[in-house]
């Protein structure tokens, strides 16, 4: 019970610490947005012609002849009450449009994180188990390849090999197979949701959809999590209490998984937290290269189109996301390990 | 022989992957420098009644949807990959560095300040950050080198601080303001060449993640426009044509992409090696 109070405190702390962070992106999202070429009161005065009073007046309508301070005012109070501005492409509030694309783009990154941790730690405890084999060496290799190929390039490969000349994946395009109906809207996640539903036809077909681009990003963040696995692996076998643990007889899988792993897992915690917003970012190219109707395409779209009151809310989402990420690291941290939080 | 030189050759033995990826490096380097004398075609001229030939003899990376050279635009792209990437690096290193030392150099409150803008910073999902940027300054390269330079500028000031902050209470910069210099000159003629080699791997490995950037926002039609020659670029020109089966139009500059980067990671972990035997993972 103390040790969750502890957590909880740490945590509570940690969220305080994290706020000035936040106010940070939301003034520099307000500064660029100002900066942003084209003048919103032309564009949202009805008519393409209007007169110069008609313009003044919509300016006057949306508070832009305050004073810069202001302005800024008004645009925290938006955001405050979730107001994002709409979107001038798809014609919905941002909040709107967000909300509906995110499941897709979670789906996408928690997926290929999953893919990629399940990967990354045994690779990575082997080849602290067995430094400088061709097993560690092999291991070396595959990270060093994986951190040079682009995503946008390893996706297009994945597509050719599997979908062109193999023709086991489906067509690389959006969530759905071409003959899915979509399941009804409880969570989002098209995995959860058809489980929910019992449709698990249709789950499987979810899944060879996301396979490919799940690996295309999991392929990029190996790299870091293996290496991470294996340094701090190798730091804690070499340590005095796992030889003890050796020596008192106890068996090979105890002293490596429990004693081993377990005490090598803190930093590939941090490192797992700075990947996952790594590929945030590096999901607009993933969602591009197969259609997939995310966050980051969404953004993107907006951003070719000079669209950009979405581009401003997909900014904050990112932003948000990765301060709940931290947060959770360090939640995690005491988790993991106890010693953390006593300071 | 000086002992660094001889540690250098120690390494190289020991690690011959080293050794090679210095060879690819300076090959790349060399294919930039002389581009425009070894391209065997014009690389934007186009040519319909050879569009998408598979490679041949004549054209040993095949042509693209034009017709053109792809050889001839690879050769052509890595100057200009090569040229992003130094140039943003560059930028990024010489305002980071000198902030960064003199936050560290300074500390207290300034030294808070800077931090908590570079935290402010680094809580950005940097890649969507010049995507922003492109959008917002125009498509052109050298906005593509001001993006890419302005979001590796907080590695760079925390790197500097951090690294300032161990040293600064060291005897020799005692000794160098003993000797008169003012508060400027110790920052910049002691401390900045001391962390120098430090700083050099980070600029070496920064320059793969650089081109990679770069290559990012040309794929997303940010950056660099038609037809200009640019690895990005043309792999996403390329990525119409993969499910008709024409696989070279993705297949060439994706592989001189994943090379260019493999081999500045590589000798980025050299230098380390070479330089700070102890970070080695």
């Amino acid at each position: 019970m103390r040790a969750v109070i502890t957590i909880a405190h740490h945590t509570a702390r940690r969220f305080l610490a994290s706020i000035p962070a936040l106010l940070g992106v939301l003034v520099f999202t307000f500064l660029m947005m100002r900066v942003l070429p084209g003048d919103p009161a032309v564009f949202f005065a009805s008519d393409p012609n209007a007169g110069p009073e008609e313009i003044e007046q919509m300016r006057k309508t949306l508070g832009l002849d305050r004073p810069l301070p202001v302005q800024m005012a008004y645009y925290f109070r938006d955001i405050a009450t979730g107001n994002l501005g709409r979107s001038m492409t798809t014609g919905q509030p941002v909040v709107t449009d967000l909300a509906e694309r995110l499941p897709a783009s979670l789906e996408l990154t928690v997926t290929a994180l999953v893919l990629a941790l399940s990967l990354a730690l045994p690779l990575g405890v082997l080849a602290a188990l067995y430094p400088g084999t061709l097993l560690d060496h092999a291991v070396r290799f595959v990270c060093s390849l994986g951190v040079c190929v682009p995503t946008f390039v390893s996706g297009l490969v994945l597509i050719y090999v599997f979908y062109v000349i193999l023709g086991i994946a489906p067509d690389p395009t959006g969530r759905l197979g071409a003959f899915d109906a979509p399941p009804p809207g409880i969570t989002g996640l098209l995995l959860v949701d058809f489980l929910i539903v019992g449709d698990f036809e249709s789950w499987r077909s979810a899944l060879s959809q996301l396979i490919l681009p799940a690996s295309t990003m999991a392929l990029f963040v190996l790299a870091p999590l293996a290496r991470m696995t294996r340094a701090s692996m190798l730091a804690v076998l070499g340590s005095d209490f796992i030889r003890t643990a050796h020596s008192l007889g106890l068996s090979r899988r105890k002293v490596i998984i429990t004693y081993g792993l377990r005490n090598a897992l803190l930093p590939v915690i941090t490192i797992t937290g700075v990947v996952f917003s790594t590929m945030l970012g590096a999901n607009v190219l993933v969602e591009k290269v197969f259609a997939w109707p995310g966050v980051g395409s969404y953004a993107l779209d907006a951003l070719l189109a000079s669209d950009y009151a979405p581009v401003q809310g997909f900014v904050l989402l990112m932003a948000s996301v990765f301060v709940l990420v931290n947060l959770t690291v360090d939640t995690l941290y005491g988790i993991a390990d106890p010693r953390v939080t006593i300071e | 022989m000086s002992a660094t030189l001889r540690h250098a050759v120690w390494v190289i033995r020991g690690n011959p992957i080293t050794g090679v990826a210095v060879a690819g490096l300076s090959f790349l380097i060399g294919i930039a420098l002389f581009a425009p004398w070894i391209q065997p075609y014009d690389p934007l001229a186009s040519n319909v009644q050879m569009a998408l030939q598979p490679p041949s003899a004549a054209h040993w990376a095949g042509t693209d949807q034009l017709g053109r050279d792809i050889l001839s635009r690879l050769i052509a792209a890595t100057r200009l990959d090569l040229a992003i990437a130094a140039s943003a690096v560059a930028v990024s290193f010489v305002i980071g560095a000198v902030i960064g030392s003199i936050s560290g150099y300074m500390g207290g409150r300034v030294d808070r300040v800077v931090g908590r803008i570079v935290d402010v910073f680094m809580a950005f999902p940097l890649f969507v950050m010049a995507m922003a940027m492109v959008a917002v300054l125009g498509n052109r390269v050298e906005n593509i080198i001001i993006a890419t330079a302005f979001i590796n500028l907080p590695f760079y000031i925390r790197f500097a601080r951090a690294e300032v902050n161990v040293r600064r209470g060291a005897g020799w910069v005692e000794a160098a303001r003993a000797c008169g210099d003012s508060h400027m000159q110790v920052v910049l003629l002691s401390l900045l060449p001391n962390i120098l080699p430090a700083m050099v791997v980070q600029i070496t490995l920064n320059l793969g993640w650089a081109i990679l950037n770069a290559a990012g926002l040309s794929f997303l039609g940010l950056g660099v426009t038609a037809p200009t020659a640019e690895w990005g670029i043309m792999v996403a020109e390329g990525a119409r044509f993969i499910l008709s089966g024409q696989w070279w139009l993705v297949a060439f500059p994706g592989a001189a992409l994943m090379f260019t980067v493999l081999c500045f990671n590589l000798v980025g972990d050299g230098l380390r090696d070479v330089l700070d035997p102890r970070m080695r993972t």
